[in-house]
Formats: structure tokens, C-alpha cells, sequence
């Protein structure tokens, strides 16, 4: 079995992108997350991206002069690219490639294709969700969030000022980063002020709309001798989802990560203590709460309290969306991407004045997927 | 009886067809007793490919619910409320519940018919007013 690592990792272009189409982000990000591993982009033999239409993987090797011998477009959603490296792993030990390169562009700022009648096209009327889901009016996805949130709210207590204070983590952490969307100053006062968009949802608990995209090289350790940067070691990971309809999970405030975390701490050997930094998938301010707590970092219901008690804040004992996260540093409709680079640039100490001090050994990177459907966690280490 | 050419899933078909007639049904096991919805060919809880139709009186308890201040649809205007029932039976339904809903509230189901020939429209009244949504759909 080889030793897995990530060689190298990019962002494209971010915020608001005027001149470049996705397949040229992709190829910008691609080129430098090459670059930094030390392999040609002729040696790439998997790929594996998303949201690119209809055989996506195909048209962008098409697009980079890529003719892999394992490609994945699997649509897991935003979390997809934290999925996909376990993906890699598995075809890489199973011989099908040695270059697995992940990639990721969107231009929904630009483009606006997540208009409501790009999200909210009537779906098929034989489909369940014509039939039990669509009818309700529910706006997709915010609507399916809320209700979780309303419901956790209910049953733990949580209140929308610890909501608002993963808000106000995230920017505090954007506010270091110089690539963050958002870097105002924030305040619990001015999240609750925002206006109120579904259930206890508000415009400062969601994510913005932006441009961008990233690359990120998996390969063996042995491939990744000839990197300019230090690989990072990739331990553990798991993958899990559980619905797709809001009425068909049980326990709408339990997500996939109680599997996938337990799968990526079993493979790595460790467990939440021993995690030094985290990156929680922060589409709406619910999120990293429900991960806190499905990944075992505190108590079910504890995970507001944490964030309002400054833990997940620089200077705080478990720093987490050190990039500003979904909520302040982009979101270009899938953010799964971006956690993976933060975590690589964390561990290997190059993130600048976000840069958690003593540089972390361990990190922990969890993607949400669909309607908070999807999870894939994966355990990286700069050992 | 309905016969709707806009139910097109064999499998749902029943649910709809009772819906027009003003009846919640669930899909009931008859190897087990478990309920369920969406119906499937088969039980979830134990395999069974014994399933039967059963009427409800439609009544439940507020799981989750939300108030959508989006403009979603063109025939929804904002604010309304939508929230998950959990009926007696078992299942969960998506479905429009009273502006004041809150969680653990009790509720009652009522079909009003579907504009132009669509299907039926649930949604959940206080559960003290089951006589009213009888008279809305008769
Ligand atoms: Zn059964």
C-alpha cells in the first residue's frame, strides 16, 4: 500500500472573475498545483472534478490534454473534492493511476447560475420531489438548512447569537487573509440586524455568492519526491450520506459525519483530540455547529456554546475556517475545494498572517454535501 | 377515482388517487405494521413486498418548521411557513403549517384541489380544526 500525500495545491482566480472561462481557472490552478509538485501535467493518469456539465471529467482532459486511465465526476456536492481524496487513494492502490488531479471552477458570481430559476427549475413531475418536496415551496437549499437549524435550535437550545458567532469567527479569520470576499469588520449585533431569509436563517448566516475554483495533486509519496513544497501526508478519510428529502432522515440534526469522521479516525489512528486545526464546511451558519458536534469535538448540542465561547477563533484551542471560510472567503457554489488548500497551506506553516502559531501537526477536514446530505472527512498530517 | 395524466409514478399513483378524494394514506406493511412515505416497492423496516394502503386521519406533530421570506414561486408569495409533520403513523410530510406553527405544536392534515388539474395541495391546519378541513374537502 502506498503512502498517500497531497503534492501540491492552488486556488484559480477568486471573487469576481471577468476575464477567464471555468476550464481556464481550472487550468490556471491545475498548472500551479503541478508546478508545486514537481510532476508535468503529461503524467496526470486521474482526474476527478464536478459541476463542469454533463461528463464533466471528459471535456476538461479534453480542455488540460488529459487522457486519464481513471476519471470520477461523481456529483457529491460541495464536499465532492474532500471525497474525491479518498477516491484517489482507493484507485491509486488499486493501480488504475499514480496522478490524481482534483479540480474545481465555478463563475456563478459572474454568471449568476444560481438564479432562483436556475435552482428552482420545476424538477421532473414523476419525481419525489415533485411529488412530496417541491409543492411545499421550500427554497433549495437554504430552506432544508433552516430547518435544521430551527430544529436544533429547539431541541439543544441553541440560540441565534452562538449562529451568529460562527459568522463573526469566520470574518475574524478573513479579516488576516488579503484573498478573503468579505473583510469588514463583524459582530453578533450586526448578523441578527441582517435581514431575516428563511426560518432563522439571515443574509450574515449565509454563504456569498462568488467566483472561483482550485486544484489539488494526490499521488504516493514515492511520486511526490520531486515537489517544491513538503507533501502532506493524507491519514484517514471516510464518506457518508444519508437524504436527500428533509422528511426522510430521521434526526434531521445528525449528518453523515458521524460516519465518515468515525471511518477517517479509525484509518488515521486518532481521534478529535488530536486535531489541530479544522476546517468545517461553513455554507450557512449551522454547519460547522453540526460538524463540531458529529465529529466529536464536544457534546451533541454543545457546538454554539463553543463557537460563542471563542474556541474556533484565532488564538482559540481548536482554530477552525481559517481562510474566512464559505461564510467570509469564497463560495463559488461548492466549497469542499478551498478546505482542503487551507489545510494543506496551515500545515505546511505558509498561510501568512492567518497562519496558526506553532504551525499544526494534525488536521481535520470535513465537506458537506447536497442538502446537508454528504459527508466526506479526511484526516491530513505535515508528519 | 382520478385519472390524472400528471400522476406518472405507478407507485405513488394510489396516494394521489385517494389525495383527490380528500384521504392521507400511507404505505402500511403488512408483514411488520410499519408505516411508511414516500411509498416504495418494498417495506423499509423489514423487506417485505407485502404492502397495503391504509387512511389516516391526518394527524401530527410539528417536527421543524420555518417561515420562508424568499420569493420561491410566483403562486407562494412570502412570507408563509412550511414545516416537517410527523404524523401519528410514522412518516414525516413536507407541507404548509399556520403562520405561528412552532415545534411540538399539534396539527391536522387537509387537501385543497390542485389548480387546473394538478394534483392536490397538502398542508396542515391547527389540529383543533380537523372538522373544518373535512368540510374544505367534501
Ligand atoms: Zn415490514
Amino acid at each position: 500500500m502506498p503512502e498517500f500525500c497531497i503534492a501540491g495545491v492552488a486556488e484559480s482566480p477568486l471573487g469576481h472573475v471577468t476575464d477567464q472561462s471555468e476550464p481556464s481557472m481550472i487550468a490556471l490552478a491545475a498548472m500551479a498545483a503541478l508546478d508545486e509538485a514537481g510532476i508535468a501535467r503529461t503524467e496526470v493518469d486521474g482526474l476527478f472534478v464536478n459541476y463542469l456539465g454533463e461528463e464533466g471529467s471528459v471535456q476538461l482532459g479534453e480542455y488540460l490534454g488529459i487522457e486519464p486511465s481513471h476519471a470520477d465526476s461523481s456529483d457529491l456536492g460541495g464536499g465532492s473534492w474532500v471525497g474525491f481524496i479518498g477516491h484517489a487513494m482507493a484507485a491509486i492502490a488499486a493501480g488504475q493511476c499514480e496522478v490524481a488531479l482534483l479540480a474545481y471552477a465555478s463563475r456563478q458570481r459572474t454568471l449568476r447560475k444560481r438564479s432562483r430559476a436556475h435552482v428552482l427549475a420545476p424538477p421532473p413531475p414523476e419525481s419525489i420531489t415533485a411529488q412530496f418536496d417541491q409543492p411545499a415551496g421550500v427554497p433549495v437549499p437554504i430552506g432544508h438548512f433552516a430547518l435544521v437549524t430551527a430544529r436544533h435550535m429547539y431541541e439543544y437550545g441553541t440560540t441565534e447569537e452562538q449562529l451568529a458567532s460562527v459568522a463573526v469567527t469566520g470574518r475574524e479569520w478573513a479579516r488576516l487573509n488579503p484573498k478573503a470576499w468579505r473583510r469588514d469588520p463583524l459582530t453578533v449585533a450586526d448578523v441578527l440586524a441582517s435581514d431575516r431569509i428563511c426560518g432563522p436563517i439571515k443574509k450574515l448566516d449565509c454563504c456569498p455568492i462568488t467566483d472561483g475554483g482550485g486544484a489539488i495533486v494526490v499521488t504516493t509519496a514515492e511520486r511526490a519526491r520531486a515537489a517544491k513544497r513538503p507533501p502532506v501526508g493524507i491519514r484517514g478519510w471516510g464518506e457518508s450520506h444519508t437524504h436527500w428529502h428533509p422528511h426522510q432522515r430521521r434526526d434531521i440534526t445528525s449528518t453523515a459525519a458521524v460516519r465518515s469522521g468515525r471511518q477517517a479516525y479509525e484509518m488515521a489512528g486518532i481521534g478529535p483530540e488530536d486535531v489541530d486545526i479544522f476546517q468545517p464546511y461553513d455554507a450557512f451558519t449551522i454547519t460547522p455547529i453540526l460538524q463540531l458536534e458529529d465529529l466529536g469535538f464536544c457534546e451533541k448540542g454543545a457546538g454554539g456554546e463553543m463557537f460563542a465561547q471563542g474556541h474556533l477563533r484565532p488564538g482559540g484551542k481548536l482554530p477552525a475556517m481559517t481562510s474566512g471560510g464559505g461564510l467570509s472567503y469564497t463560495h463559488p457554489g461548492a466549497f469542499g475545494i478551498f478546505l482542503v488548500i487551507e489545510a494543506v497551506r496551515q500545515l505546511r506553516g505558509e498561510a501568512g498572517d492567518r497562519q496558526v502559531n506553532p504551525a499544526p501537526k494534525t488536521a481535520l477536514v470535513n465537506g458537506i454535501g447536497g442538502l446537508c446530505s454528504y459527508s466526506s472527512t479526511v484526516v491530513l498530517t505535515n508528519d | 377515482m382520478t385519472d390524472n395524466d400528471d400522476i406518472l409514478d405507478p407507485t405513488t399513483a394510489a396516494f394521489w388517487t385517494a389525495a383527490a378524494d380528500g384521504k392521507l394514506v400511507v404505505q402500511r406493511c403488512a408483514a411488520c405494521g410499519h408505516s411508511q412515505l414516500y411509498p416504495r416497492p418494498f417495506c423499509l423496516a423489514c423487506d417485505s413486498t407485502d404492502l397495503t394502503w391504509a387512511e389516516t386521519p391526518g394527524l401530527g406533530t410539528v417536527y421543524s418548521c420555518v417561515t420562508v421570506h424568499l420569493p420561491v414561486r410566483a403562486d407562494l408569495p412570502p412570507p408563509y411557513s412550511v414545516g416537517l409533520v410527523e404524523l401519528d403513523e410514522g412518516p414525516r410530510l413536507l407541507a404548509a403549517v399556520p403562520d405561528d406553527a412552532a415545534i411540538g405544536d399539534r396539527v391536522a392534515a387537509r387537501w385543497q384541489p390542485g389548480d387546473g388539474g394538478a394534483r392536490p395541495v397538502l398542508s396542515f391546519a391547527p389540529a383543533g380544526s380537523l372538522a373544518d378541513a373535512a368540510e374544505v374537502v367534501s
